[in-house]
């Protein structure tokens, strides 16, 4: 038994050896002394935020492969590095690992993704140290204003790609009038930053659905992991609630929904933000999981492709699930088309230092797997390019248990719908 | 009224599974003096052995507990024997970094095995079935078997500690441990022991959560704060004070729920700061302070 550890670990340690050799020489010989290219990508790969990031992994072992062979900027082939780095979750972790990657490591551009506590911190760090930043996956205004962005100047080093809180307003609002109902609605909406956004009087749901003739019964802020709703459910039930909305986080969704059938409160429609995006979250719920709907920034049935090598959504999508044995998530488009972007951005780019690449990043038009993105607008939209959203509903899948049908199409009728809203 | 009557209820229930949470830790602390910050994370350890069983077998959660108890047990055991125990001693500040860092391994364990994806178990109509009272009062079916496994747990727990010898033991070893050391017990063993019992108990309370919401791999610190505040409200050591003190905490969040949903959580920190201040060593201490 020793001898045959020994030899292996022998055979091992030679193999290694040899290989990390074969590397060093093939990197020598095919990019003479050219100094590589350094991507940094900061995402939340552990910590509550992680369910956005798995996609990530996937996204940048394919990256990897491709970068082997070098990308060329301003006329030399070169080859490229992507440091991975992890924001456990937190906001200052994020700007931690920013400027460690800014400062140590110099990385020439940084994407980051997934969720405003990711992208904000890492933006500023950008912006500070004057460093191209592209950025994803969190609605343009928490990425924007709570910046301090303004809209007549903008910002000069970073850039976002995603939609806006109008459009999942507008998303939810179209799904609710393509189906009969009293037009009351019940809100679930959370004391953390979603939630007060997502219910403010001016820029919220309320805003728009007042005037559109829509009742609200808004029990008001609860904290997040709320172990009861059992006020929430009677006020619900008091108003004669049909349409369910809010944007609880996973658990307290499922409290919320399991202790509703508990207490007879069956609404028309629930369509949720957030709790319902993964669908490790659906499963979950077991069951009564069917029939809940959701907003949809990415299916494998958008009609998009890579600009890296012309795959479609659908097969993206494919290589995902056969690569990792597990369902497609909605961040996986995305993650694809951050280094998508990347890729035009420094191909583009007149030489190498930061200020050409940031002039490359800031006249961007390209055609991505989740859609065109352009900077260059007007106002924020000098820095934001928004993608297209659709409303989803949760059904029972074939392959996997729930599959996310897209049901609602007004905002963007270029994604074709996959059937109608159907009731609870 | 009879909203009132109603939210007492769910409190009531819901202070049935703060007290699963509590009895463990209020265990511990009873018996060696050790506050196990990894508590809540064990519990989450335990939904997903319960979940790897109920996928591989496809049996019903409640049937796995059959299962994950004594597994749970068994690691506890091992845990207290190989780890806590050379934590213990004069200073409390050892276990407690432990118990930290135990925690922080934990998450990010399961993190790597399970990944970061949110998990529920399903126990079918059950989980949504409900039983009406009269008067328009309804209790969940779920809730109500929580509260009775509480209830069930703590008077298994109280035979042990009153009518056996073990629990004997366990009680002169937390009265006075070099003294119950002279009448040759040996404290070491006997500490194990015990936190195989709160281990076990834990199991019971992290396969409850998981069933009544979705648990991911860092669910597990939300859940050791109530646990402390039902065994400071309760009483420190004291296993029905525990009950007492999870309905306490139940019941003033269910309470401020319906007052306005911003103050559910914070009514039931406000009763527990209250408690403190008018009883600081709970509803029904059995140890003293030193």
């Amino acid at each position: 038994m020793g001898k045959i550890l020994n030899v292996s670990r022998r055979h091992f340690l030679q193999g290694a050896a040899g290989a990390s050799v074969a590397v060093a020489a093939g990197g020598r010989a095919a990019f003479a002394a050219a100094k590589p290219i350094k991507i940094g990508y900061v995402s939340p790969k552990t910590g509550p935020l992680a369910p956005f990031a798995e996609a990530d992994q996937f996204v940048i072992d394919e990256m990897a492969k491709r970068f082997a062979l070098g990308l060329t900027v301003a006329g030399v082939k070169r080859p490229v590095e992507i440091l991975v780095r992890d924001s456990q979750s937190k906001p200052t972790r994020a700007a931690e690992v920013a400027a460690s990657l800014i400062k140590e490591d110099g990385v020439d551009m940084i994407l980051v993704s997934s969720t405003p506590e990711t992208t904000n911190p890492v933006s500023d760090q950008c912006e500070l140290n004057e460093v191209p930043c592209i950025s994803t996956v969190a609605p343009w205004q928490p990425w924007f204003f709570t910046r301090g962005g303004k809209p007549e100047t903008g910002f000069n080093w970073t850039y976002h790609f995603f939609w806006g809180l109008e459009d999942i307003i507008g998303v939810f609002d179209a799904m609710w009038a393509s189906v009969p109902t009293n037009r009351v609605i019940g809100g679930l909406w959370p004391n953390d930053g979603d939630g007060n956004a997502w219910s403010d009087p001016k820029i919220g749901f309320p805003s728009v659905l007042l005037k559109e003739g829509y009742k609200i019964v808004d029990p008001g802020r609860y904290q997040d992991l709320t172990d009861d709703f059992s006020a929430q459910i009677s006020a619900f039930k008091d108003g004669n609630v049909e349409i369910v909305t809010g944007v609880p986080i996973p658990p307290d969704f499922t409290t919320f929904w399991r202790q509703a059938v508990q207490r007879g409160f069956k609404p028309k429609v629930a369509t949720v933000g957030k709790a319902l995006l993964f669908p490790s979250s659906v499963e979950a719920l077991g069951p009564s999981g069917a029939g809940l709907s959701s907003e949809v920034w990415w299916t494998p049935n958008h009609p998009f492709k890579s600009s890296l090598d012309g795959r479609s959504a659908m097969q993206l999508a494919e290589a995902f699930e056969k690569g990792t044995g597990k369902q497609w998530t909605q961040p996986l488009g995305f993650s694809h088309a951050l280094l998508e972007v990347a890729v035009d951005v420094l191909e583009r780019a007149k030489a190498d230092d930061n200020s050409s690449i940031r002039d490359a990043l800031a006249t961007t038009d390209l055609a991505t797997i989740v859609g065109p993105v352009k900077f260059g607008g007007k106002g924020p939209f000098k820095n934001v390019s928004k993608t297209p959203l659709v409303g989803g509903q949760w059904r029972k899948g074939t392959k996997y248990p729930f599959d996310l049908v897209v049901v609602s199409n007004t905002l963007a009728p270029q994604i074709p719908t996959q059937g109608k809203l159907e009731l609870l | 009224m009879i909203g009132w009557l109603d939210t007492i209820l769910q409190g009531l229930m819901l202070g049935g599974l703060y007290a699963l949470f509590a009895t463990g830790l209020s265990l511990t602390f009873g018996v060696m003096r050790l506050v196990n910050i990894a508590h809540g994370d064990l519990s989450i350890l335990a939904a997903y052995l319960a979940l790897v069983i109920v996928q591989h077998f496809g049996v019903s959660p409640f049937l796995s507990l059959i299962a994950v108890v004594p597994l749970m047990a068994i690691i506890g055991y091992a845990l207290q024997t190989f780890l806590l125990n050379d934590t213990l001693g004069d200073d409390i500040l050892p276990p407690l970094l432990v118990t930290f860092g135990l925690s922080i391994v934990l998450q990010n364990g399961l993190m790597e095995v399970f990944s970061a994806d949110s998990r529920g178990l399903s126990v079918g109509e059950v989980q949504t079935a409900s039983l009406p009272l009269g008067g328009g009062i309804a209790v969940g079916v779920f809730p109500a078997i929580t509260l009775a496994a509480a209830i069930v747990v703590l008077a298994l727990m109280s035979w042990l500690f009153n009518s056996t010898s073990l629990g004997r033991a366990l009680r002169a070893t937390s009265d006075d441990q070099s003294t119950a050391q002279l009448m040759g017990i040996d404290n070491r063993r006997l500490y194990a022991v015990a936190m195989a019992i709160a281990m076990a108990v834990v199991a019971v309370a992290g396969v409850f959560l998981a069933i009544r919401t979705t648990f991911d791999p860092t669910s597990g610190p939300a859940r050791l704060l109530y646990a402390f505040e039902a065994v400071i409200i309760g009483g420190l050591g004291s296993l029905w004070g525990t009950l007492a003190g999870g309905m306490v905490l139940g019941v003033a969040q269910t309470i401020g729920f319906a007052l306005s949903p911003a103050w559910g959580i914070a009514v039931g920190h406000i009763a527990f700061l209250v408690v403190l201040l008018i009883r600081p060593n709970g509803l029904f201490p059995r140890t003293r302070d030193a």
